[in-house]
């Protein structure tokens, strides 16, 4: 999933600055199921914002509304009849979702409420490390299910580098190091010769804004 | 000869090879470099230009390196691949060709997050492997990375670095021989303090054949003083300092320290004289440049060969 992280409540005060009526859009998917942007985190902020407007004399109007998918048209719909009655929208999703708020509204100011953070694995109850960064050229079935662009901090293609630490990495050593995993679980497996090739120059995927249609979803003719 | 630099000619012709290193200023003093330059002179072969060596910005490795060649001295320039993306490492290969680079060392680099500037954006487009291997295809084939033909191809002598030390140490001298098969045509390693696991990895080394198509030059780095030799054993990632040197040197006692340190680089340089698939040794003094004429001198190794 894609994992956020809220903001600092002064950066959110402050980007809200001189607006009144404020629509707090939460989403259901990935940043509900890691605590950031669902409706109870929507809730909790709006309280947040509630008193410090009333203490400092400002008050704001806040509205909430959580929908399913911020990144689906098919959800924003349910927004329609609300936005006009906004001076801003505050968005709780991730930078994918806001942005596709933007372009729905796009006469109505957006805020980011969180950070988006990585797409990562649920480890515990809040508790989130990253797996992936979505290079668009996935090399984990030679390198033993470990991804060494996003494990390895200087995303190496032919590691271990000589930092390697007692088996962590030189960066810390509570964070383990990718490659020494990667030879460890290889070479259980027998697949040790997977690594020992080199692996040449990547051909990076993710350096321009990126547009995907599925095969079966393209017109005929661009088949 | 692919580069006819002086260290290719003197490992080629089948001399020990001594290699020295040189950190460049922390601002612009070329007069700094000339200084350290100084030491070096005469006792070395070609000395290893770092390039923002521990993630600190420095004077760039390659300006260093010019400064080097107008003092007389053959550069090893090193390049690491945090700071530069594809392109501008093979256009500052061209440059440094250009002005009579002939050495090179490619290494991944150490982690930005050691440095002075921990934001900074490590760029690691290409890691080291890759980039050994860029530079050989750019000298052999004349081509650069994207497939283009280079005019006039830069010949450089290219060097990696080797950690025999570090975990998964039973892999170490797999990925020296992958580095060998990527185009290294000398190795630089790590520095040695842990003979025994050194012996091991040269017996492996000489038994997979990589002696025959790589120089390995050995790694020594005189210890100072104890406290430097506790750091390198507990702060320094990938090092391997035996307890029993540490007491070796705690025991020589006051003031003699590092006098016993440069005895052990002694013992150890001896050894590598003798040792099968060593062809040379590279000096690392950090900050202790002044001490090389008298290392060079007390280990045997003058005068260097001239060609």
């Amino acid at each position: 999933m894609i994992v956020a992280k809220r903001k600092p409540f002064e950066e959110i005060k402050e980007m809200l600055k001189g607006y009144k009526k404020v629509l707090n859009v939460g989403c259901g998917t990935c940043v509900a199921v890691c605590l950031a942007g669902g409706e109870k985190e929507v809730d909790v902020l709006n309280i947040e914002l509630d008193m410090a407007g009333k203490l400092d004399e400002n008050p704001i109007e806040l509205g909430a509304m959580t929908i399913e998918r911020q990144c689906d048209r098919e959800y924003l719909e349910a927004l329609d009849p609300l936005v006009d009655d906004y001076d801003a929208i505050l968005s709780m999703a991730c930078g994918a979702g806001i942005q596709f708020l933007a372009e729905r509204y796009p006469h109505k100011p957006i805020f980011p409420a969180v950070d988006t953070t990585f797409i990562g694995v649920n480890q515990g109850v809040g508790w989130y490390e990253e797996r992936c960064r979505s290079c668009g050229s996935c090399v984990l079935g030679l390198t033993g299910g470990i991804c060494p662009v996003t494990m390895c901090a200087k995303g190496l293609y032919n590691g271990p580098c000589g930092g390697t630490n007692k088996g962590s990495c030189e960066i810390d050593k509570d964070q383990p190091c990718a490659w020494y995993l990667i030879y460890e679980r290889l070479s259980r497996q027998g697949r040790l010769d997977n690594i020992l090739k080199f692996s040449p120059a990547t051909d990076w995927q993710n350096q321009i804004p990126r547009t995907l249609i599925q095969p079966g979803y393209k017109k005929s003719e661009e088949v | 000869m692919k580069s006819g630099s002086n260290l290719e000619k003197v490992l080629e012709a089948g001399h020990f090879a001594f290699t020295g290193e040189l950190g460049p200023p922390r601002g612009t003093n070329a007069e700094e470099v000339r200084k350290k330059a100084q030491f070096l002179k005469g006792n070395v072969d070609s000395v290893n230009i770092t390039d923002n060596q521990t993630a600190v910005v420095r004077m760039s490795s390659w300006a260093a390196s010019l400064i080097l060649i107008s003092e007389g001295l053959e550069p090893n320039f090193q390049m690491v691949c945090r700071d530069r993306n594809r392109l501008a490492m093979q256009s500052d290969i061209l440059g440094a060709y250009a002005h009579g680079i002939k050495n090179m060392l490619c290494l991944s680099g150490d982690h930005q997050k050691f440095g002075d500037h921990p934001q900074g954006l490590g760029v690691f487009d290409i890691d080291s492997m890759q980039l050994i291997n860029m530079v050989k295809e750019m000298r052999d084939e004349g081509k650069f990375l994207g497939g283009a033909d280079i005019e006039d191809p830069p010949k450089i002598f290219i060097g990696a670095a080797s950690n025999p030390f570090a975990e998964p140490v039973d892999f170490r001298v797999h990925r020296l021989a992958k580095k060998i098969a990527a185009g290294a045509d000398f190795i630089q390693t790590q520095c040695i303090y842990n003979m025994d696991r050194f012996r091991i990895f040269m017996k492996q080394a000489v038994d997979m054949g990589l002696t025959e198509k790589c120089y390995i030059l050995a790694g020594v780095t005189p210890m100072k003083s104890v406290g430097m030799a506790r750091y390198m054993a507990n702060s320094v990632p990938g090092m391997d300092v035996p307890d029993s040197l540490i007491k070796r040197l705690k025991d020589a006692g006051k003031g003699k320290i590092a006098e016993e340190g440069i005895k052990f680089a002694l013992e150890q340089i001896e050894e590598f004289k003798e040792m099968e698939g060593v062809a040379g040794v590279h000096l690392m003094a950090i900050e202790w440049e002044h001490k090389v004429p008298e290392i060079a001198e007390r280990a045997g190794v003058l005068p260097r060969p001239t060609f």
